[in-house]
């Protein structure tokens, strides 16, 4: 090992300090959400909670703040599902058959993922009006497992699959479905974690498609919630803190605990294909 | 594979594998076609209609040309414009230099770095926003008890209601929002970078400068360019940020395009003018995207 040189010195400190400030305003949500009104305006900020309380997290759930939180989790679980399914299917099938259309397809999907997203929210919306599906979690649900990288991630997993396996299986009479069941499947395990986290985190914070899609109380996800809750009370920072810790929370843990499976998704997303 | 050569045995295998990978394909195919490209088609069809609530007309190209004479929306160009331009940049320079550094720390320093830097865009960006708010406060914020206290400012400043300071609050959040993704890229490509290359260099007396920009920087090149694009149509789409602070205000001095189409359509139901709006936010978005392939693809290959 090379002895650090002092711009690696200086770097590192800088580098340290700023993680620190990037982290403060997970810190700065947590502390709010336990202090009181008078804390919480105090003219000289509190740096710690001196007299924590749960006054926040009461008023919180005088709202449906339990039904947001289980709507969230319930549209990301049912958006990875579905998303983890049909992308292990659709990039196996990409990455490994040889079938007319295959080029073109793949363009299409690639040509999709450039485009912004956000732009066909309203085609989307009067859609969703049509099936008789607005103000309602599948709204959101549907068109998250329709976008297309996940095929595009699981296709770059795939690819690793080895033909002579496949070619055995075959040989051996085994049936498609069996062969994907029994053989791909446990080969592009990592990739379906890697996809299924990220599907998880990013279904979570799509706050744009939620606010598009859904609208009564009781329907609203915990980042609709807390938005609506902004709107409503906006000086009142100790309940928005509370609910932004609500929300905040249970997704860094998922990130915590995967985190290895989803840093793996992100970099292979990024492989060109 | 040349198909004319096939023996009508090896089509039959062709034409079975084709029906085999279809059947693998549908239900991806049937969300992709149902809840993207239909919409896609359904956006650029009713931009040439004259689409409320109450009216459905076939205008052509009316929408296009209205958008050009709206002052609001020119501003909304400018200010988005003005955004990509800033945050691209300072976002892909400063996450190259952060991955840089911790990359050749060891193990359980770099990824405890690269989690630190990824955590507001997990926390999500309600929680992120909502927090920025207060910190932005005029009264009860920590901006100006911390300037105020220091002396750099002697009056409160009302950081998102000023429309001089209102965009850099937005730049500034976004800006850490955005960064998490291209360090954890940028460490995964520095890592990957071919190793006996640099001792190579290293053997022929080449010093770290020059050993970053002639055999990392060409390598992680691919990288840089998938950062460029990711980093540009997020902060083309910047949305949700402006609407919890500041609503485009305060004098439209923080419209943006995206914002400025969801005003339209579901505000005032313009469906048609904010989906025209629509389909020029993807051209701009696909000749950013070009430019930078064309500017950063040169001298790759």
């Amino acid at each position: 090992m090379k002895r650090m040189s002092p711009y690696k010195t200086i770097s590192v400190v800088v580098i340290a300090v700023l993680a620190v400030l990037f982290i403060f305003p997970l810190y700065w949500i947590l502390t709010g959400s336990v202090k009181d009104a008078a804390a919480i305006n105090a003219a000289v900020p509190q740096w710690f909670p001196l007299a924590p309380t749960t006054d926040n997290y009461i008023r919180l759930f005088s709202n449906p703040a339990l039904q947001w939180l289980f709507n969230s989790v319930f549209m990301a679980v049912m958006a990875m599902i579905l998303t983890c399914i049909t992308a292990s299917m659709a990039g196996y099938a990409l990455a490994k058959k040889r079938f007319v259309g295959k080029q073109l397809l793949f363009s299409i999907f690639i040509c999709a993922m450039a485009l912004p997203k956000q732009v066909i929210l309203i085609p989307l919306l009067k859609e969703m009006a049509f099936l008789n599906l607005h103000d309602n979690l599948w709204a959101v649900i549907l068109p998250t497992v329709g976008w297309p990288f996940g095929v595009f991630l699981m296709k770059q997993f795939s690819e690793g699959i080895p033909g002579e396996l496949l070619e055995a299986a075959r040989i051996d009479g085994a049936g498609e479905a069996q062969t994907f069941i029994e053989i791909v499947l446990p080969i592009i395990k990592p990739g379906i974690g890697a996809l299924a986290i990220f599907t998880f985190i990013n279904s979570w914070n799509d706050y744009f498609l939620q606010l598009i899609m859904l609208n009564s109380r009781t329907k609203l996800t915990i980042s609709l919630g807390i938005a609506k809750l902004q709107s409503e009370m906006s000086t009142d920072f100790g309940l928005i803190m509370a609910g932004a810790a609500l929300a905040a929370i249970p997704i860094i843990t998922i990130f915590l605990l995967f985190q290895q499976y989803f840093t793996k998704g992100i970099t292979m997303g990024a492989v060109k294909g | 594979m040349n198909k004319k050569g096939l023996s009508p045995m090896q089509k039959a295998l062709v034409r079975r594998e084709t029906i085999s990978a279809y059947l693998f394909l549908l239900p991806a195919l049937i969300f992709f076609v149902g809840f993207v490209i239909v919409p896609m088609i359904l956006c650029l069809v009713t931009s040439f209609f004259s689409y409320t609530m109450t009216e459905f007309r076939f205008v052509g190209l009316e929408n296009y040309f209205k958008m050009f004479q709206d002052e609001i929306f020119i501003k909304a160009l400018v200010n988005t414009v003005l955004i990509v331009v800033v945050s691209v940049p300072a976002v892909t320079v400063f996450s190259l230099w952060v991955s840089s550094i911790i990359y050749k720390l060891n193990m359980a320093a770099c990824s405890f770095f690269r989690c630190i830097f990824y955590l507001p865009v997990v926390t999500g960006t309600v929680a992120v926003t909502v927090v920025w708010k207060w910190m932005f406060n005029k009264y009860t914020g920590l901006f100006n008890y911390v300037l105020t206290s220091t002396g750099v400012v002697d009056q409160p400043v009302s950081w998102l209601g000023d429309s001089k300071t209102a965009l850099w609050c937005i730049i500034l959040i976004l800006f850490t929002t955005s960064i998490g993704q291209p360090i954890v890229l940028y460490i995964s490509a520095l890592g990957n970078v071919d190793q006996s290359l640099i001792e190579a260099a290293e053997v022929d007396g080449a010093n770290d400068m020059q050993v970053f920009w002639k055999i990392k920087w060409p390598q992680i090149m691919p990288t840089t360019l998938y950062i460029l694009v990711i980093t540009t149509i997020n902060s083309f789409q910047c949305y949700a940020l402006i609407q919890l602070l500041t609503s485009g205000g305060p004098n439209h001095s923080t419209e943006t395009i995206m914002y400025y189409i969801y005003y339209q359509a579901f505000k005032l139901n313009q469906y048609g003018y904010g989906n025209a709006m629509g389909v020029i936010l993807a051209i701009i978005i696909a000749v950013f995207s070009a430019l930078q392939f064309k500017v950063a693809g040169k001298g790759n290959d």
